[in-house]
Parts: structure tokens; sequence; C-alpha cells
């Protein structure tokens, strides 16, 4: 219990650090910060359907999440996720609308797979193989990537084999057999949720339960002394890499088949980034994850609310995201402040 | 003669430890004070407060009769106190000189070379330390780097000398001449702290010793006066078993046997070129050298870190140098590497975690492919009981250990294993006496169980007291094996210097 509490310390520090500045901000620029935080709360979690939007926003930052989680523990940095979540999302999509008559329960799972698989490969074959034999650094690897995914999804709905019927740049609809049921009508909370969880208990046991979580953490704190070990550590780069691609590709997938139902057009989705942060304040921790994703998501749907009922800019809460993860990223910053503000404690007592 | 260093009560404190409590310390003019302390007994923590890296808490320091307070080493500096740290602070792609003069450089803004190297000329003239100022620092020997960091002091004026493990690096002839130089230093009237724990140099050396244990000075006494018995047990607090007690030599069965071996580095260079020795069960062979020797290239070449170019490695009699490392270890080959935090553990893995590096993936701690941690448990709590791991915790990360209970988590794991053959680098490097005395015992006992030990080692006398065999290495070739009973220091040394006919010319005589 004191472990946990020391590990959450932080991170919780920083978010409340960001709360404060985010309130002076808004004390500087001419408005009430309390009417403000109230608003965005209840934008968040007020109401079921605000509750059940802020979950539904969760999920795919959750499983994201994981997916860069993985690769920090390996000591690898996927910056490219985004594009691992748009291939699992136009595979997922394609296998959604084009094969018919098939069962649910073989229809959802083919496409969650196969937009793993998609998402592993585009992850861990080409930025994996390339960091782990010629030593290409994966932040470049994985960021190009993402960009041909992302461009190729543009090619695939503008004119593209994609592209439904009509002038509208967007996927078919998938077939009512792949769709993953919502949970609460009128919100986009689909059972994707319980996918999210269950992921991120997967991956919590996979990291510190299993032979394999072993060797990619020992792989990520030290390559030398896991090679030492006689560990093979190009094949952990390998898998972590993979591993990590096979989480964005599933978040992807969920997203389609549980909310968006087809793929449109755009130029990000944004998860992949905002997972770099969720994993970031999460510090990797899978179960954290699960947390921190909330947080992000409950700012995302609560700055919309804010921003109607309070007139205070929904750029705020970027302005509060920005702040989490600059604190979490320096937590450095934090242990110094404290150390000051004791020192200046004891001087107190002392004179 | 008059003290002009006067420290008195001083103490520091850092978060959780009393880094020193209560330090003093008097040194003469014209003296060579040695302190002589185990690590973390507060003899650095000391140093830098003398040198201004630190401020004290409270205390006082006295140079010359003026109390100091300063604030940086620059004040240190100007005072006259200079400081030969142990890993040198030389930028190697610039000249003896250009290293000497940086940051004081004589006289107006372009650099002025001619003067630079008069100036050092003649330093090193009425010093004593002959130097070519011209010569690039890479190119010199370890020995005289040293040199030049000990001018570094002289031309900013220095009339006290801190030398901080000094001899860490240094061959035994080279360790006699920086003798020499501070014998010489003594008669011009400097005074020198000499920081080690090495005792035999610590007597050979100094005027006094101040010994300090647990960030306490326990005691100052006049060499002369005193043995390396008594000394010891000061340092440790307890009575120590200094000369290590072996029992006979009773080789068995060869189990490692290495032919014609040549293995290069990443340059393509040869680091070690047609190496060949066997080493029987029950047996302590030691390898001498000069660091960068070879040493590291013919370990990892032994272990599968690193292609061999050609040559075979037998060990029980099969060839093992195509298996990779896994596949060694499964054999029975242990191994101690030379780098404990980068290369035998993972700081950031718990204790328990650390002790099954190596065994992970054994039925014994996993069942397809899920670790059994009850097991793990088990084992880290035998370990860590039967080594005397502390604190005793086995969730501590092991990056939260000392450097002695550090390594004592890779003897743990590595003699702790039975192996049939124990490749150990550098196994005491940095320890103090009495984790010494234990690693030792227990390198001792693997032998009388029948295990075979290839120890190498910077340290001669480590290879000289334990080894029953001594092989010596230079240049990536073994000169000469010895017998360890007649070996002498002299010859090791010659030998490791790279003379082989000197080093026969000895024997004869």
């Amino acid at each position: 219990m004191k472990k946990l509490l020391k590990s959450i310390y932080m991170p919780i520090l920083a978010v409340i650090i960001a709360i404060i500045i985010g309130s002076i901000i808004m004390l500087v620029t001419g408005f009430n910060p309390l009417s403000a935080y109230a608003s965005l709360f209840i934008g968040a979690f007020g109401t079921l359907p605000n509750i059940a939007n802020t979950l539904a926003n969760a999920v795919p930052l959750i499983i994201t999440g994981l997916g860069v989680a993985i690769a920090f523990n390996a000591g690898l940095f996927n910056i490219g996720a985004e594009g691992q979540y748009w291939i699992g999302a136009i595979v997922a999509t394609w296998i959604g609308y084009s094969f018919k008559g098939l069962p649910w329960y073989i229809h959802i799972p083919f496409a969650l797979i196969a937009a793993m698989i998609a998402g592993g490969l585009w992850g861990g074959i080409v930025p994996g193989f390339a960091k782990a034999y010629t030593g290409a650094h994966e932040v470049i690897t994985t960021m190009m990537m993402s960009y041909v995914a992302i461009y190729f999804s543009h090619y695939l709905l503008e004119f593209g084999p994609m592209m439904e019927k009509g002038s509208v740049p967007q996927s078919p609809l998938i077939k009512d057999s792949a769709v993953i049921p919502t949970i609460l009508r009128n919100t986009q909370l689909s059972y994707g949720i319980f996918i999210a969880i269950a992921a991120a208990l997967f991956v919590y046991w996979l990291m510190y339960k299993t032979v394999w979580g072993y060797e990619m953490r020992a792989v990520g704190f030290n390559q030398r002394a896991s090679k030492y070990a006689g560990m093979n550590v190009p094949l952990n780069i390998v898998l972590s890499l993979s591993l990590s691609g096979i989480f964005a590709g599933l978040a992807g997938a969920v997203q389609i088949l549980g909310v968006q139902h087809r793929l449109y057009d755009s130029f990000t989705s944004g998860y992949g980034y905002t997972a770099i942060v969720v994993a970031l304040l999460a510090k990797n921790n899978p179960i954290g994850v699960v947390f921190s994703a909330l947080l992000f998501a409950a700012l995302g749907t609560g700055s919309q609310y804010m921003q109607l009922n309070a007139q205070v800019p929904g750029q705020l809460a970027d302005v509060i995201t920005g702040l989490i993860i600059f604190f979490v990223a320096a937590d450095k910053i934090i242990e110094v402040l404290k150390s000051m503000f004791k020192k200046q404690k004891k001087e107190e007592l002392a004179s | 003669m008059s003290a002009l260093l006067e420290v008195n009560n001083i103490t520091k404190i850092f978060p959780k430890v009393r880094a020193n409590d209560g330090v003093n310390l008097v040194v003469e003019e014209g003296e060579i004070h040695a302190i002589l302390g185990e690590n973390g007994a507060g003899k650095s923590t000391l140093m830098n407060i003398i040198y201004g890296l630190y401020r004290p808490d409270s205390g006082e320091l006295k140079f010359n009769g003026e109390v100091l307070n300063l604030s940086g080493p620059h004040e240190a500096i100007e005072k006259g106190i200079g400081m030969v740290h142990q890993h040198f602070m030389l930028i190697p792609v610039l000249t003896v000189a250009e290293n000497i003069v940086l940051g004081a450089e004589p006289s107006g803004i372009s650099y002025n070379r001619k003067k630079a190297n008069e100036l050092i000329r003649e330093i090193s003239r009425n010093y004593h330390l002959e130097i070519d100022p011209d010569a690039k620092v890479k190119d010199l020997s370890v020995g005289l780097q040293q040199r030049v960091e000990i001018l570094k002091a002289f031309y900013r004026h220095a009339k006290l000398l801190i030398l901080d493990e000094p001899t860490a690096m240094l061959t035994p002839q080279e360790t006699e001449e920086l003798f020499g130089i501070m014998r010489n230093l003594k008669k011009q009237g400097i005074s020198i702290i000499f920081i080690s724990h090495k005792l035999d140099e610590v007597k050979e050396i100094s005027d006094k010793v101040t010994v300090m244990r647990r960030g306490k000075t326990v005691g100052t006494l006049n060499t002369k006066e005193t043995n390396e018995q008594e000394l010891a047990n000061l340092m440790v607090g307890r009575e120590v078993v200094l000369r290590v007690e072996k029992s006979e030599y009773n080789p068995g069965d060869v189990v490692l046997s290495v032919k014609d071996l040549t293995v290069s580095d990443e340059q393509n260079i040869e680091k070690v070129k047609n190496v060949s020795f066997d080493i029987r069960s029950g047996e302590i062979f030691g390898l001498a050298g000069i660091d960068g020797n070879g040493q590291t290239e013919l370990i990892e070449a032994l272990m599968g870190l690193r292609p061999i170019k050609s040559g075979i490695i037998k060990y029980n009699n099969n060839n093992i140098e195509k298996l990779p490392t896994r596949e060694r270890y499964k054999l029975g080959i242990s191994y101690i590497p030379q780098d404990r935090q980068q290369e035998g553990l993972i700081m950031k893995f718990s204790v328990a975690d650390n002790l099954i590096l190596k065994e992970y993936k054994n039925s014994q701690y996993s069942k397809n492919g899920v670790i059994q941690y009850k097991r793990v448990f088990e084992n880290a709590s035998k370990k860590v009981e039967e080594f005397d791991i502390r604190p005793t915790d086995y969730n501590l990360l092991a990056g939260n250990l000392s450097g002695g209970n550090q390594q004592k988590i890779i003897l743990a794991r590595e003699v702790g294993s039975d192996p049939k053959l124990l490749i150990a680098v550098q196994p005491t490097r940095g320890m103090d006496v009495g984790a010494i005395e234990y690693i030792h015992k227990r390198l001792l006992q693997l032998r009388d169980e029948g295990s075979a030990i290839l120890l190498v080692s910077l340290e001669l006398e480590e290879i000289m007291s334990l080894s029953d065999r001594i092989g010596v290495i230079h240049n990536g070739v073994i000169m000469d094996i010895l017998d360890g009973k007649f070996a002498t220091r002299e010859k090791i040394g010659l030998l490791m210097a790279g003379s082989q006919i000197d080093a026969k010319e000895v024997e004869v005589l």
C-alpha cells in the first residue's frame, strides 16, 4: 500500500500543480477558476451520458496508451502509435464491410485480430528490425511509418478502393455483425470498454508475471546486462515494438467497430499522440494507464462543456494538459520545489 | 614543522547519512598523510570539503593558520590546495602544456604556446617531473597522465596536494615511480594527502595515517609505530584476517582448454593473439595484466559475447566456441563481469529479480512462460541470508544497495549456482577490506569444492594471494604462465609491462 502511494504520488502532485497554475492563468485572463473547474467536472462526470462519453473517450486512449507503455517499458519510444492505430482502423473497416453473413462472434474477433496483426507488423517489422539490426532510431522510423499509414488512408478514401459510392471521402458502413454494441443508448460507450480493461489487466500480467515481460523489461533497463545474461536483445526489441503496435492496432479496430462504424478521411485521430502522454503520466504502469487515460478523456469531454457553460475557452483544457505533461516529465522540478519548501520550514523552526 | 591544514570537528550530513561526523585532521608541512578507510567511510566527502566542492554543515577548516570558507574549488586552488582525482580530468586531444594551463593561460588574449611550454619545463625541472610539453595526452601512459594532473596542481602553486586513490590504475613499476615523485615533493616542503585502501602502500609511503570509519576519524597514527594488521582492524572495527588461508593445491581434470585463440575488436584490430592455456578443476588460474591488454576481449570471447577469429575453446572436452552465451551458462559456467552496474545487474530490477537473471527460464522458476514468484522469493530469501546481502529486503531495487552488497547479489547468483567453471573479472573492485575478505573466502571455498576458476584482476596482490597459477597478459599475448607459489611481484610486473627478457633475468638473479 505504501509502495502504491509512493508511485502515484508524483503524478497526482503534477496534476494538482497543473490545476493550480491553470487557475492562476484563468484569474489573470479574467475568468472564475472555480466555476470553470466546476463546469469542467460536470461536463465530464455530471450526468450519466457525460460519464458514458468520458469512458468512451478513454477506450482508445487506454488501449493505445498500453501499446506505448509496453515500448517504454522496453526502453523504446514508439512515437508512431498513431500510424499503427490507423492501420488497425483501416483493416478493421475493410473486414467490417466486405465480409457478409458472418456471425458476430466470428466477425468481431476476426476484425480485431486482423487489425492487431496489421498494427504489430507496422510497428514491429520495419521499425523493429531496423532498430535491432541497423540501429536506426525508432523515433524516426515509427514516425515515418505513421505518415505512410495516414496518407495511405487518404489514398484509400479519396477516390481510392475503400471509398463509398458518392462524393464523400469515407468508407462504407461496416456490417451489423461487426458492430460492437453500445452499452448506453445515445452515447458512444460500447462494450469496447471491457476490451480496454481486459487489455490493461493482460498487459500487466504479461509485463510483470511472465518470462516475456521479464526479458522485455530487462532489455529496456539495461541492454548490456541483458546481453551478458544471455538474452537475445535484438529479438526482444522486435517483439516489444510489435507488441506495442498490436495494441495500437487494436485501439483503431475497437474505435471503428464500437464508435465510428466507418473510416472517415481526416488527418489525425490524435489518440496515438495523446497515448504518449497517457503512458508518461502512468509511469508506464498498465493499470495506471487506465486512470491516466480517464483523466485525459475527462479533460476532453469536460472542456467542451466548460466552453459552453462557463465561457472559458476549451483550449484552457489543452493548457492544463500541457502543464501536466510538463510536470510529469520534469518531476525533478517538483523534487527541487519540495526540498526548498522543507528547507525553509526547517530554517523557520530553527530561528 | 607547523600545521598546514587543520580540520576541526567537521560534520556533513546528507539525507539519511552522516557522511562526516566530527572529523578532525591535522596535516603538517612537508608530510605525507594517508587517509585510510573503507568505501563509504567518508574519505571522499572530506576531500571534497577540503577542495571546496562541498560546504560542511558545521566545523572549521584552517589552512596556513587562516580560516577557510570556500565557496568552490577555484578558491581552494587559489589558496594552494590541489587535487588529483581518481579519474583524470584531462582532454585527450590536447597537448600536455595545453591541458596544464587550461583555464589559467599565460598572458593576453591569444594563447602563448612558447611561454606556456617554458613555464611547464621550469616547473617540471623544479619538481623533478619530466615530461614533454608538446606530447598529446592521449598518447601518454596512465602514469604520465597522472604526472600531468600533478603538474596542473603545481602550475597553480599548490602547497597541499590531495591524491585520491592514485595507484588504482598503475602498474607496480609506475606505482614505485609515483612514490619516488611523492618523496621528492615532500623534500621540497609540499604536503600530500594520500587516499588509499591499500594497506601495504600506506605503510610504505606515508608518515602518518588517519583512519576513518563510518564518517568518523577513529585515530591518527605514526606509520612507523603501527602495522598492517592494526590498521585493518581499526578500519573495519573488528579483527580481520589479512592473510588468505589457502589449502593444498590439488588439481583435477582440465575443465577449460583454450587453444590458439585470436579475437578482434570492433575495428578489426587483433586484441587477443594466439592465446592458449588450460584450467583444471580445483584450481584458481589468475590472469594478470594492465587494463586494456586484451583481458576484456578474451573473457567476452570465452562467454560467447564476442565472435572469435580463430582458435578452439573446449569445456569438459567439448568445443563450445560456437555456442550462444545462454547455452554456456547452462553447461555450468558462471561469470562475474567487470562492471557490476552495467553488465552484472539490472539496477532497476529488485534484488530477487536480479538473483534469477540467468535462470528465469529454467523450470525451477517458470512454468509455461509464467514466472513462479513464490519460488523466486524463496530463492531470494535463501540467498540474501547465505550471502549476507543487506538490507535483507529482497524487494528493494538493486540500485538502492551499496556497491559491496550489489557485488554480493552477483556473487550469490554466480557462486550460489555451484558452477563447474567460474570466470571472475575484478570481483573485488572498489570493495572494502571486509567485503574483499568475504569474497576471497567464497572463491577459495569454491576451488576446494573442485570448481575451476579464472580470476582476472588488476590488483596484483589479489592475483598473487589467490592464484595457483598465474598467466600474465600483455598486448593480447600471454607472456608466461607462472607457478603461483614462486611468482614475485617484480617478475609479474615486468611481464605486465611486456619485457620477457628482463623477466628471465630476474629469475636468474
